[in-house]
């Protein structure tokens, strides 16, 4: 709990919270019972296998979906009663989003595409492109802000991705499978960086990944199951049990 | 924020400049045809209503024959006579002048040259009523159209078939089997609303004319001029009066002539011309309507082409009114500039062809802003669809798609 202490309110809290597709015979319970929450300054990991719900859980938590019963508070602030245009307006102002097909608009600069949110937001054309020029200068990407997507590296690309979640100056990034498509080292230093926003800016991360190497970054890890939390603790926890009980 | 939608649409489309084209494409052929169709109708109905302004709106034409537009039908009716246009100068105060036109088609000669031309027999009152200026030499004397000589008066294009630009006055041509001396040189006018050349002309005295050329002595049309200050149709009423008692028609019985008002042909020919161009335009159109489906045709395939995009979009905070903005903007800013640019070509082409077919260039600012307020509404209406189903996505299956 390097980031904050359990007195802080929590920034995320999900309780009880149930997620369902689909009607009758094909009716799927993605979420079931799911129970989280996330302090401030928090670095959190959600892993399991395939199928146990931490894209859905990673949907809710960005206020892309909402829940089918049970209780989504950000911020102290009920999402489920949210309007469609009242959760947009909260993830242009508290959450950036990192993808892991990185998500960047085609034959469009860097400097173009960390704008965007910016101005959603609706900022002065002058104040908009400094803050994105900070922002890439920030993820090390200086020199290349004129660049269209396809003339950069993957690791590049997530860089400039990662620009556009901070430009805005979010509480809290989200972060689904970020090096999912890179190599260990890039992978590495998509992580630091992301570490990097955690500790000295104190951005709240959640992130989904698949790989043990990328969740020891973080503080927490939750592993899902079944649309469920199976254990949770710090990775070293986690990954121990993991080992002991397979 | 509307600036800023309109600079991200504007983005869009020169991100896909081919596809930008294709889909304006038809708007801007719709919009031209249109703008050319209404431009060029509009051109000969002023040049109709000019000839007709040219030959003097207070001008009626006495015809044999009853009813029917063309020349009358001289084997049933009586033809008029000479002594009809004394009649209606002396008689009628509604009449300010009045003169004889009968005409011919005949070979012209002068040495070696000839020409094909019209032979008219009439006589200096003619002139008059159609405001004809005599610009070298002289017009006819009250004794040459008395005794009937053969002088003749020339258009500005028989004088340049038989002389080139030589002076005419003096010389004799031959017409027929007839000796006529040049006198004088008319006006030239130019091509009539019917596309016929007006300067293809020689004039002589109508008794010279009658006695020489056509051997009769019958009158095929009069030319009247109504009195300054009095109306048209009073002067059509007396002269019907006037002609009924000369042929002695009884009661009940129809006019075996008509009297013809240059403002009646004037509007009938604009009246042709005006629904000519409403079908024209109407088929034209069509095609911007064509034009329409095309753009919701092509801005549907971009919502689904650009499905992630717009789950982009809305993941980094757009709401879906701004997405719903931006579709809607693309859509009326690309039918927009197809709209300008149809009006430019459209345009151009109508000073082409006005230029080509010899009439006033006149565009129509009403039908210019009419045009381009149809194309932005196209833009509304076709691109309303296609933006609301993309403002509709899911922002999870949008992110999702590939």
């Amino acid at each position: 709990m390097a980031g904050g202490t359990q007195s802080d309110p929590p920034v995320i809290e999900l309780r009880h919270v149930d997620k369902t597709y689909g009607h009758g015979a094909a009716e799927v319970r993605a979420l079931n019972d799911f129970n989280l929450t996330i302090a401030p300054g928090e670095f959190v990991a959600l892993m399991g296998p395939s199928g146990s719900g931490k894209s859905t859980a990673m949907n809710m938590i960005g206020c892309l979906d909402t829940p089918t019963s049970g209780d989504y508070l950000f911020n102290g602030v009920q999402v489920g009663s949210l309007t469609q245009n009242q959760r947009a307006l909260l993830r242009r102002n508290y959450l950036g989003f990192v993808f892991q097909g990185f998500n960047l608009l085609a034959r469009t600069t860097a400097l173009d595409n960390v704008e965007l949110p910016l101005i959603y937001k609706g900022l002065p054309p002058a104040q908009r492109r400094e803050q994105a020029l900070d922002a890439l200068a920030k993820v090390g990407l200086k020199g290349r802000e004129h660049h269209d997507p396809s003339e950069l590296s993957g690791g590049q690309q997530q860089r400039v991705a990662i620009a556009r979640a901070l430009v805005a100056h979010p509480q809290v990034i989200l972060a689904d499978e970020p090096t999912g498509n890179l190599d260990t080292k890039r992978s590495l230093e998509i992580m630091d960086l992301l570490n990097d926003l955690n500790v000295r800016d104190h951005i709240t991360i959640v992130m989904v990944t698949h790989e043990e190497d990328m969740a020891a970054y973080a503080h927490r890890v939750i592993w899902m199951v079944d649309g469920q939390v199976e254990r949770t603790g710090t990775p070293e926890e986690v990954f121990a049990q993991g080992r002991h009980s397979a | 924020m509307i600036w800023q939608t309109v600079r991200l649409a504007i983005q869009a489309i020169f991100r896909n400049a081919l596809r930008s084209i294709l889909t304006v494409l038809g708007i801007v052929i719709g919009v031209a045809a249109v703008i050319a169709m209404v431009t060029v109708g509009q051109g000969s109905s002023d040049q109709v209503t000019a000839d007709v302004e040219k030959l003097g709106t207070n001008v009626l034409m006495v015809l044999p024959g009853a009813g029917q537009m063309g020349p009358g039908n001289n084997s049933i009716s009586a033809a008029l006579e000479l002594q009809d246009v004394d009649a209606l100068i002396n008689q009628l105060s509604s009449v300010r002048t009045a003169a004889p036109y009968n005409q011919t088609s005949l070979n012209a000669v002068y040495g070696a040259e000839d020409t094909r031309t019209s032979v008219a027999g009439t006589d200096a009152r003619y002139l008059d009523v159609v405001d004809w200026p005599v610009v070298l030499g002289r017009g006819f004397l009250p004794a040459e159209e008395n005794s009937g000589k053969a002088v003749c008066i020339i258009g500005e294009t028989v004088r340049q078939d038989l002389f080139g630009n030589t002076d005419p006055i003096g010389e004799t041509i031959r017409l027929k089997n007839v000796s006529c001396d040049v006198i004088g040189l008319l006006e030239a006018k130019g091509a009539s609303s019917f596309g016929t050349d007006q300067d293809d002309i020689v004039m002589m005295p109508i008794k010279a004319f009658q006695r020489r050329i056509v051997g009769s002595s019958d009158v095929s049309i009069i030319y009247v001029a109504a009195m300054d200050g009095v109306s048209t149709d009073r002067a059509v009423v007396d002269i019907e009066m006037l002609m009924r008692e000369r042929r002695r028609i009884g009661d009940g019985e129809e006019d075996d002539f008509n009297v013809r008002d240059m403002k009646q042909l004037a509007s009938m020919l604009t009246g042709i011309t005006n629904v000519l161009t409403g079908l024209l335009s109407a088929v034209a159109a069509v095609s911007l309507l064509v034009g329409g489906i095309g753009i919701m045709n092509i801005m549907l395939v971009s919502v689904t082409e650009r499905t992630r995009e717009i789950g982009i979009r809305l993941a980094v905070g757009a709401t879906a009114n701004q997405v719903l903005l931006q579709f809607l903007v693309e859509a009326i800013v690309l039918s927009t500039i197809g709209g300008i640019v149809g009006i430019l070509l459209g345009l151009g082409l109508a000073a082409v062809a006005s230029n080509i077919m010899v009439i006033p260039f006149s565009p129509n600012p009403m039908i210019v802003l009419i045009a381009f307020l149809f194309s932005a509404t196209v833009g509304v209406v076709f691109g309303y669809f296609p933006a609301r189903r993309a403002a509709r996505l899911d922002p999870i299956e949008a992110l999702r798609y590939q």
